[in-house]
């Protein structure tokens, strides 16, 4: 056998064992959102929207509770997490750029992006639920916040960076005084990708069980006051599909299917927009 | 030992024992430089790389504030003041100095937004007045002809020649009374080449213009005077004939000669 001969063969090994490898990942994802379709689709019926929790037995149960705790929850720390880490963002990119401050901040969000989750969970239900007594929306929503802000933070500080200097310069050369040139020339040039982040993100914290089990805890009703404990998809889902009964596992099935479909999309979107800008 | 001429114009700009320190560095990028820049005409700026020609550009609108630590010394004079000095204004100095990219800079909004911009940031609102002064500024340009059925569209669908043209109506548009440009173009092809160098002559009726070149012929083409920088200093400076033609250094002479470069 020649040399070259040989290194054809192994090259033809290779790449087989890594197309299978490729292979078996992708299968398994296909598998995962395949018996979530056909569990999650034989689940879903009118009730499920229209409905609250149900003793088990109950033939008008639903998901109604958990969907609007669900969007309450993570509302409210789109609403706080956005603003903040994109603020967080711009600092770094536009004023910290690569001072020792801005790049510590950095660092520690870098490293916060890895911490568990369920460790935010304890942490907030320690500063958040022992004083107040008792499982919240708020406390739900903060967890969450504090697992946003990296994230929207680092890519905004990415997605500003990308924005060529010259832009900026060009601005300034114009007289345009500093905040002008953030909101009006580097904001719109980084749109797209600031966008994309806050979609994936949000997909990201939307699907957190674990530090919602800490804090917001859960409720079997309809309850939208958020210093109170608050139903999620998540939790629910957890509780109803470890449950005894087969119509609540039934109902985590349909949970299941709502929160992929949901954080599904926005992925989609998300990586629609990065495309959209990447072909200009 | 540089050779530099005193002109007989009126003087819109004067350099005075110009210094230029960047930000850590332990040497002046640029040593002890006097200059001056003559109203309503074309003053080049050429030299290798690293030369300082751009540096020294960008320190008649104080680019290099935009970067902490750099350090000026001596004086450019304008309009009789100092602006170098730490009270000057940034932002009214950039509307009377403007400036023009190596890249096109278009902003990322519609064609008729990157033009009226400058004038925005000035205040004016007033649409009619808006409308009008982005036409001529476009018309000064020679653009307007290319644009005027798509001023509302995104800026970055011109091609690089246009683009560039569109930079300079922008800049044109808040009326500077010295237009500095940098190497504006260095990424342009031949043809756009010529339209952008056309239009620079024909700008300096209305301004003054300083020009930063990598390429000689276009020194020689468009300037009046012109100024050979070598590793921070202004070797020679002289009207762009006797620079061409008859160079009174012999670093001047070695370089436009293409001995070096």
């Amino acid at each position: 056998m020649t040399h070259t001969q040989k290194r054809i063969i192994i090259n033809k090994i290779v790449m087989t064992l890594s197309t299978l490898s490729a292979l078996i990942g992708i299968g398994f994802l296909f598998w995962i959102l395949a018996i979530l379709i056909f569990n999650g689709m034989d689940a879903l019926s009118w009730t499920i929207f229209s409905q609250e929790g149900a003793p088990p037995g109950y033939e008008e149960s639903g998901l109604k509770h958990a969907l609007i705790g669900q969007l309450m929850i993570v509302g409210v720390a789109t609403l706080f997490g956005v603003p903040l880490g994109i603020l967080a963002g711009t600092y770094l990119s536009e004023y910290g750029q690569k001072s020792h401050l801005a790049e510590t901040i950095r660092d520690i969000s870098d490293i916060m992006m890895s911490a568990p989750s369920i460790v935010i969970g304890a942490f907030v239900y320690a500063i958040v639920v022992t004083p107040m007594g008792h499982f919240s929306g708020w406390a739900g929503s903060i967890a969450l916040i504090i697992i946003l802000l990296p994230i929207i933070l680092r890519t905004t500080d990415d997605m500003l960076q990308l924005v060529p200097s010259t832009l900026r310069e060009a601005a300034f050369a114009l007289g345009a005084p500093k905040y002008k040139v953030i909101m009006q020339v580097v904001y719109r040039g980084a749109k797209a990708g600031i966008l994309t982040g806050i979609l994936l993100g949000v997909a990201r914290v939307a699907g957190e069980t674990a530090p919602l089990l800490f804090t917001s805890f859960n409720d079997n009703f309809l309850s939208t006051d958020m210093t109170d404990p608050m139903a999620s998809l998540t939790v629910t889902m957890y509780n109803y599909a470890t449950s005894p009964y087969e119509d609540w596992q039934k109902i985590g099935w349909a949970a299941a299917f709502i929160l992929s479909m949901f954080i599904l999309s926005l992925n989609i979107i998300g990586r629609l927009l990065l495309f959209k800008k990447k072909g200009r | 030992m540089a050779t530099i001429i005193d002109i007989t114009e009126e003087k819109e700009l004067e350099v005075k024992n110009f210094e230029f320190t960047y930000a850590g560095a332990d040497a002046p990028s640029i040593k002890t430089l006097n200059m001056p820049i003559a109203k309503n005409s074309i003053t080049a700026l050429i030299g290798p790389s690293g030369c300082g020609k751009t540096t020294l550009l960008r320190a008649f609108n104080r680019m290099h504030d935009l970067y902490p630590g750099n350090k000026y010394n001596g004086e450019i004079l304008f309009k009789n003041r100092n602006i170098l000095a730490d009270r000057e204004d940034l932002i009214k100095l950039r509307i009377q100095i403007g400036m023009i990219f190596q890249k096109p800079t278009a902003f990322p909004m519609s064609i008729f937004d990157n033009v009226a911009y400058g004038m925005r940031l000035q205040g004016i609102k007033n649409k009619t007045e808006l409308q009008d002064r982005v036409e001529k500024a476009l018309k000064d340009a020679a653009i307007f002809k290319e644009v005027k059925e798509r001023l509302k569209h995104d800026a970055n669908g011109l091609s690089g020649g246009q683009q560039q043209r569109l930079c300079i109506a922008r800049a044109i548009a808040v009326e500077p009374e010295v237009l500095l440009f940098d190497e504006p173009t260095s990424a342009l092809d031949p043809i756009s080449t010529a339209g952008i160098e056309e239009l620079i002559v024909e700008l300096k009726e209305k301004v003054s213009i300083v020009i930063v070149t990598h390429n000689m012929q276009q020194a020689a083409r468009v300037s009046d005077y012109t100024g050979f920088m070598y590793l921070g200093e202004l070797i020679e400076f002289g009207r762009t004939e006797d620079i061409f033609v008859t160079p009174k250094e012999r670093l001047t002479e070695e370089y436009i000669t293409g001995k070096f470069g």
